[in-house]
């Protein structure tokens, strides 16, 4: 009896160690990496690749070939067209070859039906072309207002869609698994985190950092300027958040922490890279665009396009960079297609919609009666 | 020949089970017969039993067993009952302490009531097993050692999660119950808090912290490699030194000019482990009660380098923008 207890825990413990050795195993990277070096020496400033992960990146993020130009004499295709409300005042060769292209970067398998009624081209019949229209106007105001993030690379269609209808890595405001029925957290009562969400690369902190920070404006900025207590309000649990959203933009941009910040000192703009000024931009940007553009089309979607709490899809770092510093590894497609690069149109007034987002985030703020004793 | 080795023993010395002195002064006896279980004889002593609850030990179950319960049951709901999602996400959920809008008051049991109260049934279990080591080192004629470094441990828990929270006057300011959680917290807490680095308390935690680790493994090293002369007996070579203990302090005045005797290193150990917590202890309660920012705090009082700004002049962009968010 006793060696069968001695074989029995032997057994147990070989599988086990096994499958935990996989299991760790199966977090780790291969040799070799490519440290490049992007602070002073000892600070650990630095961006790590793994070559066999950047070979794939590359391929990945490929600019496809642009059409050639074509004339910008001749007839306007707002002239020629009916209902050409953004693009009117190119030539209709350029506008051709930008419907084209735009076919190519957004939904090359479905073709023009896919924002087109092919029986009539210039009716407004397809939610697609409204959604689309729109789109061309936030790509023209991120290149013509935006360049303190885009800055003279700029961005086209096929930067987030990659041939895709939908873009990956959207995002929806998400309340978390469906209410719990039991009586112990009641509904409204959830903490937004402490569950296995790829949005913060699987830690247990805030599953959803977007809502608070890039649709409403939340501070991000947690750390306080004195080194004395007195002035910083901010609580663990607003660090937890920012911390959720800082995990987001590394895995988003493929780097980790020190390319903006020296980790001594986070929020020490002295100590920190030029790419946090830009990435300062990007959030203001972001938040622009998820409020001017992309929930102003609320209406505009049908059912199956919006998220769990009928809200419209959003945008966030990795909707462009796809885990790339700079998206499409900063190659620009924009010099091909300046037609992309004026002035937006302002915000339709028939597709707007407006609410507050609601985020669990709300409640992590020091309130009156939680005031810390100074 | 059989050879008798201190950690994996292929020898088992087997004697009548002892049932240990005899126990005065209360109600409770040690409970069970003893027995040997070989496997248990492989890794230390292979006798198995008496055991003495005691009062203080059923009760320090049954509150660690209700902490427990409202822990795993909370877990539990927080992904709607299901089995295979508590299974597969058991790492990741946490009971979380109330908002910080709640302050010090009582909230609703959903909105953190329940971290109070498997706080409240954890330290109860906690404090009741430390009495109980305190009198069982009594009953035993022995010194109270174990109970008084087990104490340094408690007060770094009840500093964390009580103490601290309580002058910063927010329930808030405590540690989620939970694998993950409790991590991502502790980092979240050094974030927040200017770097935990800088805290000289930290400082000294660590130094006792990695010293253990180190006075550990040299004295252990010690023992097993002057075992074959008898070294690990080691209260017989204390009364009486033999060629065992000559041969490990020579070893160590060879090496590094001077040695621990064979009582104080364990001195050495017992401060070095209780100074771990003790000083740590001390680093978080000064964590937001005194102390707001530790980074600015170090560079204030010049233990902070200064490096070169390799990128030029780099400005907080929100300056000339507008609010900083």
């Amino acid at each position: 009896m006793i060696s069968g207890v001695k074989l029995g825990l032997g057994l147990v413990g070989a599988v086990g160690a096994t499958l935990l050795g996989i299991a760790m195993l199966s977090q780790f990277q291969a040799p070799s990496l490519e440290i490049v070096q992007r602070g002073y020496r000892g600070t650990a400033m630095q961006v790590n690749y793994n070559e066999k992960q950047l070979a794939s990146y590359l391929a990945e993020n490929k600019v496809p070939a642009s059409l050639p130009q074509a004339p910008a004499a001749g007839p306007k295709a707002g002239a020629v067209y009916k209902n050409v409300q953004v693009l009117g005042d190119l030539s209709v060769g350029q506008f051709t070859r930008l419907m084209v292209s735009i076919t190519s970067w957004v939904s090359p398998k479905q073709g023009c039906a896919y924002c087109h009624n092919t029986a009539n081209m210039a009716e407004d019949s397809l939610y697609t072309k409204i959604v689309s229209r729109r789109m061309f106007q936030m790509t023209q105001h991120i290149n013509a207002d935006w360049q303190p993030h885009v800055q003279g690379t700029g961005v086209t269609c096929y930067t987030c869609h990659r041939g895709n209808p939908v873009p990956n890595n959207i995002w929806f405001n998400d309340p978390g698994p469906r209410s719990p029925s039991g009586g112990m957290i009641s509904a409204g009562a959830s903490t937004g985190q402490n569950l296995a969400a790829a949005s913060t690369r699987y830690a247990s902190l805030p599953y959803d950092p977007f809502t608070p920070f890039l649709e409403g404006d939340h501070s991000i900025r947690v750390q306080g300027d004195e080194a004395l207590p007195g002035s910083n309000r901010h609580s663990i649990k607003e660090a937890e958040w920012t911390f959720s959203l800082m995990n987001y933009f590394g895995n988003s941009l493929g780097v980790n922490c020190t390319y903006c910040h020296n980790s001594r000192a986070f929020s020490d703009w002295s100590q920190s890279t030029p790419a946090k000024v830009t990435a300062w931009h990007g959030i203001q940007m972001t938040r622009d665009l998820n409020g001017d553009y992309l929930k102003q089309l609320a209406n505009a979607w049908p059912v199956n396009r919006l998220g769990p709490t009928g809200d419209s899809p959003k945008l966030a770092c990795a909707t462009c960079h796809q885990g790339v510093y700079k998206p499409l590894y900063g190659v620009s497609m924009l010099k091909d297609f300046p037609e992309l690069a004026r002035p937006g149109a302002a915000g339709l007034a028939y597709l707007n919609a407006s609410w507050t987002p609601a985020s669990p985030m709300d409640q992590e703020k020091v309130g009156e009666q939680g005031k810390p004793s100074n | 020949m059989a050879e008798y080795q201190n950690l994996f023993t292929r020898v088992q010395v087997r004697g009548p089970v002892y049932a240990g002195v005899p126990v005065t002064g209360t109600s409770w006896t040690r409970s069970g017969k003893p027995f040997y279980i070989h496997l248990f004889g492989v890794l230390g002593d292979a006798q198995v039993g008496p055991l003495y609850l005691g009062i203080t030990g059923v009760a320090s179950l049954i509150c660690g067993f209700i902490a427990f319960e409202i822990i795993g049951l909370n877990m539990w709901a927080s992904v709607d009952w299901s089995p295979v999602q508590f299974a597969r996400q058991l790492f990741w959920l946490a009971l979380e302490p109330p908002p910080p809008s709640y302050g010090l008051r009582l909230p609703p049991l959903a909105q953190g009531g329940w971290w109070l109260m498997a706080g409240f049934f954890l330290t109860a279990s906690i404090l009741l097993w430390w009495t109980r080591v305190y009198l069982r080192a009594r009953a035993l004629g022995m010194g109270t050692h174990v109970a008084w470094a087990f104490a340094a441990a408690i007060w770094l828990y009840l500093v964390l999660g009580f103490i601290r929270p309580v002058l910063m006057g927010s329930w808030s300011e405590a540690v989620p119950f939970g694998i993950f959680p409790h991590l991502d917290w502790t980092a979240a807490f050094s974030l927040r808090y200017g770097n935990l680095f800088y805290n000289p308390f930290h400082m000294l935690s660590i130094v006792f912290l990695y010293g253990s680790t180190l006075l550990f493994a040299m004295h252990g090293a010690t023992v097993l490699a002057i075992s074959r002369f008898g070294g690990e007996r080691e209260l017989e070579q204390i009364i009486d030194r033999g060629t065992a203990f000559e041969r490990g302090t020579l070893f160590w005045r060879w090496t590094m000019g001077w040695a621990a005797t064979a009582e104080s290193i364990h001195r050495w150990a017992w401060w070095f482990a209780v100074l771990c917590p003790l000083t740590g202890g001390i680093g978080i309660l000064l964590t937001g009660t005194v102390v707001d920012n530790w980074y600015l705090w170090g560079e204030k009082h010049g233990i902070a380098a200064h490096y070169p700004a390799v990128w030029g002049t780099v400005t907080d962009p929100s300056l000339s923008q507008g609010a900083a968010k």
